[in-house]
């Protein structure tokens, strides 16, 4: 059942990951990656409104390690920063990488704490 | 003629590249079917390896880590194994870099792994996953496309 719970919730996950980076880059022709970092920090953000909940293994499973697993993602990040670096882009590669943690750190803290108050 | 393949920056999608713009109004139900199947099995191995490796609030996330470190070398590996094909099978993409690593590595619980080693009264532990974890993808991405490039490089002479 947890498996069955983990592929529906990536089975929508990752292709909402492609359609929300397509969609933030048909209205933004910058070279900063903002639809990976979006999704980056969505995810971050849900998952700690989960863990702080704290949802139970079915809603954990569905929700967290299914959906918010397979819509964020390290390795786009990761080969944005490279591709940004190696195009030049030194100082966006940098940024990616500083603001990607600090917002989905803050992101994951916030929902968390948020799950915290609204649960007393 | 091939299409160019390169110049990306985005491995899941890039609106630069002629392809990428064009794949999801051209056959639409075909690349979301291809990437929910691709984030499918990507996630299950992920749960996986979290399963069989567990870790406690406090301690150091090694699946996690080591997943997200092996994913980067992976993306670096295919995307250039793509870039020196031309951009190779049109859901090669979508199906192993879109799907399959994209669904395997994850962004979500590190920073939520981090986070909870602090509220554990574990701020070393967090920092250093944090650090750890960043550090050891972009080594990852980096050694995956120049080793992969070199060598088809050598290949093709």
């Amino acid at each position: 059942m947890t498996v069955l719970l983990i592929a529906l919730g990536a089975a929508i996950g990752a292709p909402l990951r492609y359609l929300t980076d397509r969609a933030v880059q048909s209205r933004h022709g910058s070279a900063f990656p903002w639809g990976t970092l979006l999704v980056n920090v969505a995810g971050s953000l849900l998952l700690g409104v989960l863990v702080g909940w704290p949802a139970g293994p079915a809603v954990s499973a569905l929700l967290g390690t299914g959906f918010c697993g397979a819509l964020t993602t390290y390795s786009t990040f990761s080969y944005e920063t490279l591709r940004l670096n190696a195009g030049g882009h030194r100082l966006l590669a940098l940024a990616n990488v500083l603001g990607s943690v600090a917002a989905g750190l803050a992101a994951a803290t916030a929902g968390y704490a948020l799950a915290r108050t609204l649960i007393g | 003629m091939p299409e160019p393949f390169e110049p990306r920056t985005d491995p899941d999608v890039d609106l630069r590249v002629p392809a990428d713009r064009r794949e999801l109004t051209a056959r639409p139900a075909t690349i979301l079917a291809v990437i929910a199947a691709g984030g499918v099995l990507g996630a299950l191995a992920r749960a996986g390896l979290q399963h069989a490796v567990p870790h406690a609030p406090t301690s150091f996330p090694w699946a996690t880590f080591t997943i997200n470190t092996a994913g980067c070398l992976l993306i670096g590996v295919l995307m250039a194994v793509l870039g020196h094909l031309d951009g190779g099978h049109p859901l090669a993409r979508p199906f192993l870099g879109v799907g399959v690593l994209g669904g395997f590595t994850t962004f979500s619980t590190y920073a939520v792994d981090v986070q909870q080693a602090i509220v554990a009264g574990a701020p070393g532990t967090a920092l250093a996953y944090l650090a750890a974890t960043v550090l050891g993808a972009l080594v990852a991405v980096a050694l995956g496309d120049a080793v992969t490039a070199g060598l088809l490089r050598r290949v093709a002479r």
